[in-house]
C-alpha cells in the first residue's frame, strides 16, 4: 500500500476533473472508485471483454488496461458524457427503442464503440459494425438489436427519417 | 374469479413494443448493480479458495494474516458451521469448507481489509495445512471409485443420485415396432459468463439489523439461507437484489460471498464488499452439467414412436446444487413435443472434484433435447422419412396429459415448423443425399481443387425441435404458498406503485408488471413506478429461474390490477351514476363506454375511492395449478404451460480445417402471447446466440490429469461467440394463446436455445456426411470423423460406451392411456 498519491487533471466529459489516487490504479478504478463514475463497468479486469471501454481523445480503449496516470492532460469520455442534458445520444436512444440493452452491463462499452464508429464512418456497413464492435462481448442480446440499433442511428444521424423496422419489433410474418 | 386479463377489449399496451421501464438508466450507465455500491467506512472482502482439488484441511494459520496493517477480521469454517444449499435435500455447502476441500477454488478463509489491496495480501499469508485425497475427476470415475467419498450422503460410494422411473411397459412397445435405434451422445458442461462478476455489500445497522446487497437471481432463498446459517431471524435480515448484469441461472444458488460479507458486516460492524474476479465466477460456476447419454426408441414405419428408454449420467461436480432436480429434468421433457406412449428414464448424477454444476439456460434440458433431436435425425434417415414432416406428424396433442403426466396446454409447434420449413426453404435444400440434392462426395469432386490445400466448403442444413416449461410447478421447498405476490398502490394523484419480489436479470421482469399493470388500469406503464426483489418492500416471488416470472408474476399483477380497478370502478360509477359494467378505463381516464366523454381522470377515480374506501392497496398472488402426477419424482417437469421452438440451421463446414461456421438460423418460438414483442425478439436471439456458442466452442474443460484444473478460467480462453461468429437470426413469433399464461402469455427466455445446438449438429451431417455426438463441435472433431470416414469407417465422433452401473428397480406408473392414476403401481417382490 502506498501513502503517496498521484494527483492528474484531464478533460473528463468535456469538464476539466482534477483527482488523486494510488498511483498504481487503472483509469477504470479511477473512474469508478476515485470519481463516483460506475456507469464504466468492468467484465473481467484483464482487457478481455470490452465492458470497460472508454473513448481517450475519441478513440476507444479498454480503461483496465491503461493506467490512470497516463489520463493526464487527455480528454476522456466514458458513458455519462453520451447524453447531452437529458437529451440522449442516438445510439442511446435506438438501443432503448430496440431492446438492444437487456441486462445493460455491456451497454456503456458497446455504446462508446459504437459512438466512435459513426462518427468515423456515418455509413458503417454490417461488417464495418461486427468489426468495430467484435471486442465487445455481449451475453444477452446475441448482438442483432445492437446492430439494427446501431444502424437505425447512423440513419437517424445522417438525417434520414427511419420508422423502426417491423421485422426488428414483431418478427417475420 | 382468476382470468387471465384478456376480456376481448383492444389491447393498448400489452403486445406493443414499449420500452422498458428501466432503458434510459442502462443506455445511460445509471443503472446500479451491485458492485457500483460504495458505503461509507465500506471494507473489502476477498476469500482464500483451495487451490487443491480434493484435500482435508488439517490446519489454517491466520497469524501472519491478522498481522497485516488494514485488516480487520478473518473468518474461517469454524466461525459459520451451519450447512446450506439451494435444495433441502441437498444442504451441502458451507460458506468455508471446515474440515475439508472437494474443488480448486473452494473457499477456505474470508479476509475483511481497509482495501482490496490489503485484503489481497492478507489473503496471501494465510497458511493452510492440506493432506491431499485422491480425485473423483469425471462421470466413469465418480460411478467406479466409493473411496474417498466426496459427500457422506447420496446413492452410495460417489453416486449422488439414482433416478429411474417407467411409465408403461416399454417392452411392450419395442415389441411393437418396426424400427428400433439405440445412440449414445456426450453434452459437455459449460457455463453461463455473464458480463457481471458475482459481488454482494452487506450491511449490519446500530440496531442490529443485516442488509445484503447482491447479484442474484433468487432474493428469497438467499434470504432463507442466511437466516440459517447466520442464525438470526427472517424478519433481521434484508435481501435487495441488485438488478442482475446476466445470469442465465449462474446466480440461483445462495453463493459463500453472500453468507462471508454477511459475517465480516456483523464482527466488524462496517459494510463489507466482495466482488468476485473474473476466474472466481468459473470457480463459482453451477454452470451446464456434462451429460453422457444413452437413447433407445422404437417406432413404426411412420415415424410414430412406441417406446422410449431414456439413460442419462451427469457429472455434478462437487456439490449438490440444483444437481437432484437437474437430473429429473434430463428425464422430463422428451415426452412433451412428440407422443411418446411408453417412456423409461435413468438418470444418475455423480460428485466429481470439480466446481458444482446447477441451472443453466434451459437447466438439465437442452443435453437430452440435442440427444433425442440429433437421435430422430438418424431414424428419420433410417426411414428415409423427411425429419421435418416425420416430426409434424406426430406432435403432442393440447390439451392432453403425457404418458409422465404432464398436462399440456396451447401447443403451438406444428405452426413453428411450418414457419421454418417455408422461409428455409426447407423442402429445396435438404435431402438425404445431401445440401440441395448434392451428396458430400459430389460436392467434394465439384469442389475446385486449389494449391496449397485451400478449403473445399459444403453447405448443410438442418432441422430440429424442441419444448421448455413456463415455471415450475413445484416451489424448490414445500409448501403451500403462492410462488409469486404483487401489491399495488394508488396514490391519490394517480402514481401506481408495482412491487413485486421478482428480479430482472436483463429479461424485463420489472417492464412486464409495469405493462400489465398499466393494461388494466389504463394508464401508461411510464407512469408506474415499479419496486421489486427487496425482502423488506416486496411480496415474496421465489425468483428469477424456471422461466417462471412473466407466467407468474404477470398472473398475480392481473389479480392485483383487476382487483383495484373494480374499487375505482365502483366508485367511479356511483359518482357518475352509471352501472358499473359502463365502467371503462383507458387513456389515463374512467369513463362511460356509451359515452367516452363522459368519465373522470385516473387520478379523480383514485380520489373517488380513496374517499369511499380509504387508501388504495390491492394484492395478487399467483399458485400454479395442480399436476395431474403424483408418483415420487412427478414434481420435476409440471408447469402451467409449455413453449415450443423449431429451428433450421444452414451451415458451411470447410472439409479441409473442420471449422463449421453457422450462417443463419431461422426460428419460430410459440411464444402464446407476446406482452412486448420487442423484449420476445431479445429473448429469442439471446438464446440463438447462447445455443450457439455451446454446440460450437463453449466448453468448461479440464487438464487431462488427476489435478483437475480448470483449463481457461478467463474469458479470453473461454470461447464464447464474439460478434464474428454470432450467425444471421430469422424469427418468427407464434401467438396461440395459451389459458394459464397472462393474456395468453408463455415463456421466451430459455425455450428458444433448445433446438439451436440440435439443428446445427443435423446441419453439418447434411454438409459433409459426419455425425458428432458429442458436444461441442469443434473443428477438431469434425476433421477426426471426416478422417474416418475416408478410410471407410463410420463418420462419427462420439462416445462409444455408457458406464456399467446397477440401476434400481424402477418405480412404475401406469399412463393415461392405460388408465393410471398418476400414482406409482405398488412394488412387487421378484422372487427367482
Amino acid at each position: 500500500m502506498t501513502n503517496q498519491k498521484a494527483h492528474i487533471s484531464f478533460t473528463l466529459n468535456g469538464e476539466l476533473a482534477e483527482v488523486a489516487f494510488a498511483p498504481h490504479k487503472t483509469l477504470l478504478e479511477v473512474l469508478r472508485e476515485d470519481l463516483g463514475l460506475i456507469g464504466t463497468k468492468h467484465g473481467c479486469e484483464l482487457g478481455e471483454c470490452g465492458t470497460c471501454t472508454v473513448l481517450v481523445d475519441g478513440r476507444s480503449i479498454l480503461s483496465c488496461l491503461m493506467l490512470g496516470l497516463d489520463a493526464e492532460g487527455r480528454e476522456v469520455t466514458t458513458i455519462e458524457g453520451m447524453a447531452e442534458g437529458g437529451q440522449l445520444h442516438p445510439l442511446q436512444d435506438t438501443f432503448a427503442d430496440l431492446g438492444a440493452a437487456q441486462c445493460g452491463y455491456c451497454s456503456p462499452g458497446f455504446l462508446l464503440a459504437a459512438k466512435e464508429l459513426i462518427e468515423k464512418s456515418p455509413r458503417p456497413s454490417r461488417d464495418e459494425i461486427r468489426e468495430a464492435l467484435s471486442g465487445n462481448l455481449c451475453r444477452c442480446t446475441g448482438y442483432i438489436k445492437i446492430y439494427e440499433a446501431v444502424e437505425l442511428a447512423a440513419a437517424r444521424m445522417r438525417g434520414e427519417v427511419i420508422e423502426l423496422p417491423r421485422e426488428s419489433l414483431y418478427g417475420l410474418e | 374469479m382468476r382470468t387471465n386479463g384478456s376480456n376481448g377489449k383492444p389491447l393498448n399496451v400489452v403486445g406493443k413494443p414499449f420500452r422498458k421501464v428501466d432503458a434510459r438508466a442502462k443506455c445511460t450507465g445509471q443503472t446500479r448493480f451491485a458492485d457500483d455500491i460504495f458505503l461509507p467506512r465500506m471494507l473489502y472482502c476477498k476469500i482464500l479458495r483451495s487451490h487443491l482439488p480434493h484435500a482435508l484441511i488439517k490446519n489454517i494459520d491466520l497469524t501472519k494474516a491478522l498481522a497485516v496493517p488494514g485488516v480487520f477480521a478473518i473468518i474461517t469454517g469454524k466461525d459459520l458451521p451451519i450447512p446450506y444449499g439451494i435444495l433441502p435435500v441437498s444442504q451441502d455447502e458451507h460458506a468455508l469448507c471446515i474440515d475439508k476441500v472437494r474443488f480448486i477454488g473452494d473457499p477456505v478463509a474470508a479476509v475483511a481489509a481497509i482495501d482490496e489491496d490489503v485484503a489481497f495480501d492478507a489473503m496471501n499469508l494465510i497458511e493452510v495445512e492440506y493432506q491431499p485425497l485422491q480425485t473423483i475427476s469425471s462421470i466413469e470415475e465418480g460411478v467406479m471409485i466409493d473411496e474417498p467419498r466426496i459427500h457422506e450422503y447420496g446413492d452410495g460410494g460417489n453416486v449422488h443420485k439414482k433416478v429411474s422411473l417407467e411409465f408403461g411397459d416399454i417392452e411392450e412397445g419395442f415389441a411393437d415396432a418396426d424400427l428400433i435405434r439405440e445412440d449414445i451422445f456426450f453434452y459437455e458442461g459449460n457455463t453461463h459468463l455473464p458480463m457481471e462478476q458475482h459481488a454482494a455489500v452487506a450491511h449490519y445497522d446500530p440496531d442490529q439489523k443485516l442488509t445484503l446487497w447482491s447479484a442474484t437471481q433468487t432474493p428469497h432463498y438467499v434470504h432463507r439461507a442466511l437466516t440459517k446459517v447466520l442464525e438470526i431471524p427472517a424478519s433481521h435480515i434484508r435481501v435487495i437484489a441488485t438488478p442482475n448484469g446476466g445470469g442465465f441461472g449462474g446466480k440461483s444458488d445462495p453463493f459463500n460471498h453472500e453468507v462471508v460479507v454477511s459475517k465480516l458486516a456483523m464482527i466488524t460492524g462496517r459494510p463489507v464488499k466482495c466482488t468476485l474476479t473474473r476466474e472466481e465466477v468459473f470457480y463459482c460456476h453451477r454452470g451446464r452439467h456434462p451429460v453422457l447419454m444413452h437413447v433407445k426408441t422404437g417406432v413404426k414405419h411412420d415415424g410414430a414412436i412406441t417406446a422410449m428408454h431414456f439413460k442419462s449420467f451427469l457429472d455434478g461436480g462437487a456439490y449438490g446444487s440444483y444437481g437432484v432436480a437437474s437430473t429429473f429434468y434430463t428425464g422430463a421433457l422428451q415426452t412433451v413435443t412428440y407422443e411418446v406412449p411408453r417412456y423409461k428414464f435413468e438418470g444418475v448424477r455423480v460428485f466429481t472434484n470439480k466446481p458444482p454444476c446447477g441451472p443453466k439456460r434451459g437447466h438439465g434440458t437442452p443435453q437430452p433435447r440435442y440427444a433425442l433431436e440429433v437421435h430422430l435425425d438418424k431414424v428419420a434417415e433410417q426411414l428415409n422419412l423427411d425429419p421435418a414432416e416425420m416430426r409434424k406428424a406426430h406432435l403432442v396433442k393440447p390439451n392432453s396429459v403425457t404418458a409422465n403426466y404432464l398436462r399440456i396446454g396451447s401447443m403451438g409447434l406444428g405452426a413453428c415448423i411450418d414457419k421454418v420449413v417455408e422461409g428455409s426453404d426447407w423442402k429445396n435444400k435438404f435431402s438425404w443425399n445431401g445440401y440441395a440434392g448434392v451428396s458430400p462426395a459430389v460436392a467434394e469432386a465439384r469442389s475446385p481443387a486449389i494449391a496449397g490445400g485451400t478449403p473445399a466448403n459444403r453447405k448443410g442444413i438442418g432441422f430440429a425441435c424442441s419444448s421448455y416449461i413456463c415455471g415450475a410447478g413445484l416451489p424448490i421447498y414445500w409448501n403451500n404458498m403462492p410462488q409469486s405476490g404483487v401489491q399495488l398502490r394508488l396514490d391519490r394523484q394517480g402514481g401506481v406503485c408495482v412491487m413485486c419480489g421478482s428480479i430482472d436479470i436483463g429479461q424485463g421482469s420489472d417492464s412486464i408488471l409495469a405493462y400489465i399493470v398499466a393494461e388494466i388500469l389504463g394508464i401508461d406503464p411510464f407512469d408506474i413506478r415499479v419496486v421489486t426483489a427487496d425482502t423488506d418492500l416486496t411480496p415474496v416471488d421465489l425468483g428469477s429461474y424456471s422461466s417462471r416470472v412473466t407466467l407468474m408474476t404477470g398472473n398475480a399483477a392481473i389479480q392485483a390490477a383487476e382487483r383495484a380497478r373494480e374499487l375505482l370502478t365502483i366508485a367511479v360509477a356511483e359518482k357518475l351514476s352509471l352501472p358499473i359494467e359502463n365502467v371503462s378505463f383507458a387513456e389515463r381516464r374512467a369513463f362511460d363506454v356509451e359515452n367516452p366523454e363522459f368519465g373522470v381522470s385516473f387520478a379523480e377515480a383514485v380520489v373517488l375511492a380513496e374517499s369511499k374506501f380509504g387508501t388504495i392497496g390491492t394484492v395478487g398472488s399467483y399458485t400454479p395449478p395442480r399436476s395431474p402426477g403424483k408418483y415420487k419424482g412427478a414434481g420435476v417437469g409440471p408447469s402451467p404451460a409449455y413453449s415450443y421452438s423449431a429451428a433450421v440451421a444452414e451451415v458451411d463446414v470447410d472439409a479441409d480445417t473442420g471449422i463449421v461456421t453457422v450462417e443463419r438460423i431461422w426460428i419460430a418460438h410459440d411464444i402464446g402471447k407476446s406482452i412486448n414483442p420487442v423484449l420476445v425478439m431479445g429473448q429469442v436471439e439471446g438464446s440463438v446466440y447462447m445455443g450457439l456458442g455451446e454446440i460450437l466452442m463453449e466448453e468448461m474443460s479440464y487438464r487431462a490429469n488427476r489435478n483437475v484444473v480448470h483449463k481457461f478460467p478467463s474469458m479470453l480462453e473461454y470461447k464464447s461467440p464474439t460478434t464474428m461468429e454470432m450467425c444471421d437470426v430469422k424469427t418468427y413469433l407464434i401467438e396461440d394463446p395459451d389459458p394459464n399464461g397472462p393474456f395468453g402469455a408463455k415463456e421466451v427466455g430459455q425455450g428458444p436455445l433448445l433446438p439451436v445446438p440440435p439443428a446445427v449438429a443435423n446441419a453439418v451431417y447434411n454438409a459433409v456426411g459426419v455425425r458428432i455426438d458429442e458436444v461441442p463441435i469443434t473443428p477438431e472433431k469434425v476433421l477426426k470423423a471426416l478422417r474416418e470416414k475416408s478410410k471407410g469407417r463410420d463418420g462419427r465422433f462420439g462416445p462409444e460406451s455408457i458406464p456399467a452401473l446397477e440401476m434400481p428397480e424402477p418405480l412404475r406408473v401406469l399412463t393415461p392411456a392405460e388408465g393410471g392414476d398418476g400414482r406409482e403401481m405398488p412394488r412387487v417382490a421378484v422372487h427367482s
